[in-house]
């Protein structure tokens, strides 16, 4: 035999093996990439989040065997908050099947939307990425579920107002400055809060910090201190909560009139010491580890050295949120078995179930999660579900609950999606039509 | 209003009207230029010994400020864990003279220039794996360092001082006078000075080349300890903090990549620049300009003195 025929053997051989081994891995697992970053300037808001995800599906694979007695694949790929690492995760990912794509950065997700139809991959952006996004007609692939950036804002403004004593006139003539990471995710609600700014009468001041300036804003502070305004809304995420927090401090901001999108984790307040007792900001599920499946974490994941977490941090605001989305993650799973009767799904399938979750209090319960949060229930039309959020305070040591459950305002905000779809498709035609069929109307 | 009015009148116009929140702007600029200025001697000292533009300076200072919280975690004594990070950062001075400098010796710039991003990859990888990505809080107090302000109510209004902030000023500018006087006057900043002239000149009155670059790295590795602690104590200290290293770029164009006096000035120049800039001429462009102002500052001098302001003007045969 020549070595030419002899290296073409070896070289069928092993892509038969390769081939051989992917259909093994496909029949046997349910592949779910987690795109994290526990490096970098962002890594501060990463970690515990990245755990968090982890660690709920690591918890499904020992406890219950995955889902539906198929294991989960888990693996991360390390984005660093970079939407070009990010894209590479992508693609890197993308050979090996994965049923739903968690890009945690609104800008990687806004530059992957047009991939999801074409790859058939659901991306899950969980309350971020672009808001316009709930409408399932236009973004079959796209789900931001419980709460978009736009909701959370009106929730905001709606929070001030009843602060204020009560209803939306009580905005006008107030001046509230935002303060925000100059890039995708804090640029999201600039057209909202121009709109609402007019409806409402009162008056925007906007502070954007650029990704270099992070930890360097005394000049964003000193302009607040100058401007004055009544309240201060906040749209941060890593190195920059932390120092916004300290300057605001620093300044004598008062802290009962801060209030922060849900990006803020404990070690942020922390930094800042006593002066950081009253911060506010959105959440929409609790803190703390006294929850059943959270105990079960602690003993099936944490204890056994398969967490990267450290036990402390387990419950902590971010984790929390972490956990939500490995949650959201796993349902949608349950409900593609369900809707397919297949056990092993793909993309498509766990879009569907998306498009048909139903996690009301009976299932939350169910799944160890019993007052965790709300229920959330998505349709075809609506990826997100606009669910309310609360806000909840700093006390010094930890967040406690500061008002009760305030809806977002649809009113206002639904118009403005729907416009901001149908701009977003126009601007990026030809944007396919729907052609998905809908299991899930209502 | 008139745009020409705005740009050029009305700043100073609010300037006038609102001292008191001139001179906080002038403090502020004032305090991060200080801090500027150390991150730029770091980049100035290695630049003059070795001839290198030391790409790792930023991340020196993440993994120094690491090195103090992360072994202050362990249960070591504020002060004793600022010992032993001087160890450390006199350890990573030899390693680097050991395994990067000296086997490259005699190398284009551009391989040392190369080695220094190796560097700083090894030492994110080795901060990440020892002490983990998490920011931490710096031990300030712990460290007997001030906190709180100190309000003064001049100027027709308020003018706040950190004491953290004070406290940063002073040690910056007691380090940049103690470096500058080390390095003028003693036997060693002699040295360095030969070597920065001419490396071949100066091993042929005997002067121990790798002695100069363990001395040279082991101040830099002070001056980013130094750094790291203060930028640490005002924010916290994560791996972040290697941006703020970047803004010593437009203090070296300014101050010339050679002068100590350069650093001090560039790094003034831009700190007070940046926060003028960003507090009256910002809001006209919708904020934000503070990422960029330093590097347009930089190249508006740049014009006028391609050498930066105290840069060495070179002349080169052909």
């Amino acid at each position: 035999m020549t070595n030419a025929n002899l290296r073409l053997i070896l070289g069928a051989a092993t892509a038969l093996g390769l081939g051989a081994a992917t259909q093994t891995f496909a029949q046997d697992s349910i592949y779910v990439p987690l795109l994290t970053y526990r490096t970098g300037p962002y890594a501060g808001s990463g970690i515990p989040i990245a755990d968090g995800m982890r660690d709920y599906l690591t918890m499904l694979n020992e406890r219950d065997g995955g889902i539906g007695g198929v294991r989960i694949d888990i693996e991360e790929c390390e984005t660093g908050y970079d939407t070009k690492k990010g894209l590479e995760c992508y693609e890197q990912v993308k050979p090996k099947k994965p049923v739903v794509m968690n890009p945690w950065s609104t800008g990687l997700t806004l530059s992957i939307i047009p991939k999801a139809s074409v790859d058939k991959i659901p991306i899950l952006s969980m309350a971020y990425g672009l808001s316009a996004a709930a409408r399932g007609n236009v973004f079959p692939w796209v789900f931001n579920p419980p709460a978009t950036y736009w909701d959370g804002f009106s929730q905001m403004l709606e929070y001030i107002a009843n602060k204020e004593g009560g209803g939306v006139e009580k905005l006008k003539g107030k001046k509230i400055g935002y303060i925000y990471l100059d890039a995708g995710f804090g640029r999201e609600p600039l057209p909202l809060i121009e709109q609402l700014s007019k409806d409402f009468g009162f008056t925007p001041t906007l502070y954007p910090v650029a990704g270099t300036d992070m930890q360097n804003q005394s000049a964003q502070w000193l302009n607040v201190r100058r401007d004055r305004p009544d309240y201060m809304i906040m749209f941060g995420w890593g190195a920059l909560n932390p120092t916004a927090i300290k300057e605001a401090v620093k300044i004598n901001y008062p802290m009962d009139k801060f209030v922060s999108i849900w990006w803020v984790g404990e070690d942020d307040v922390k930094a800042a010491g006593d002066g950081a007792k009253g911060f506010r900001e959105l959440n929409w599920h609790a803190v703390g580890a006294e929850f059943p499946a959270l105990k079960d974490i602690q003993t099936r994941v944490v204890e056994k050295g398969k967490s990267q977490s450290p036990k402390e941090k387990v419950g902590s605001n971010l984790y929390n949120r972490g956990l939500y989305n490995g949650m959201l993650i796993a349902e949608a799973i349950v409900n593609a078995q369900k809707v397919t009767g297949r056990k092993v799904v793909n993309g498509e399938d766990v879009r569907r179930g998306l498009e048909s979750l139903n996690v009301d209090e009976a299932r939350l319960k169910q799944i160890g999660l019993e007052g965790f949060s709300g229920p959330v229930k998505l349709t075809c039309a609506d990826h997100n579900g606009h669910f309310p959020t609360y806000v909840q305070r700093w006390d010094g040591e930890k967040f406690v609950k500061d008002s009760d459950w305030i809806k977002p305002m649809s009113a206002k905000v639904d118009p403005l999606l729907e416009a901001d779809a149908k701009s977003y498709a126009e601007k990026n035609a030809p944007w396919p039509a729907r052609t998905e069929a809908c299991d899930n109307k209502s | 209003m008139n745009p020409l009015y705005q740009i050029f009148v009305d700043p100073f116009v609010q300037m006038a009207g609102a001292p008191d929140l001139f001179a906080q702007t002038i403090w502020e600029g004032f305090v991060g230029g200080m801090l500027y200025a150390l991150i730029a001697l770091g980049y100035v000292l290695i630049f003059k010994a070795s001839g290198v533009f030391n790409f790792a300076q930023g991340i020196m200072m993440v993994f120094a400020a690491l090195t103090l919280v992360g072994l202050h975690e362990m249960g070591v004594h504020a002060y004793i864990a600022l010992l032993l990070t001087l160890g450390v950062m006199y350890l990573l001075a030899v390693g680097v003279e050991r395994a990067v400098l000296r086997p490259l010796v005699n190398q284009p710039d551009i391989i040392l220039f190369m080695a220094t991003f190796g560097l700083t990859y090894l030492l994110i990888g080795a901060g990440e794996l020892v002490f983990g990505g998490n920011p931490k809080t710096m031990i300030a107090k712990e460290l007997g360092l001030p906190s709180g302000g100190i309000d003064f109510n001049i100027l027709g209004g308020l003018v706040s001082l950190q004491r953290i902030d004070i406290a940063a000023a002073v040690i910056a500018s007691i380090l940049v006078a103690g470096l500058a006087a080390f390095f003028q006057y003693t036997r060693v900043g002699r040295a360095l000075r030969a070597v920065a002239d001419d490396h071949q000149a100066a091993l042929s009155v005997g002067i121990s080349l790798n002695e100069i670059w363990v001395v040279v790295w082991f101040a830099a590795g002070v001056v980013a300890l130094a750094t790291g602690v203060m930028w640490g104590a005002r924010s916290n200290v994560s791996f972040a903090l290697q941006i703020v290293a970047l803004k010593a770029l437009p203090v070296l164009i300014l101050g010339g990549f050679t002068s100590v006096p350069g650093a001090i000035v560039g790094g003034l120049v831009v700190g007070i620049g940046e926060k003028l800039g960003e507090f009256y001429w910002g809001p006209l462009l919708g904020g934000g300009i503070e990422s960029w102002l330093a590097y347009v500052i930089a190249l508006a001098f740049l014009l006028f003195r391609p050498h930066g302001l105290f840069g060495e003007k070179i002349i080169e045969r052909i």
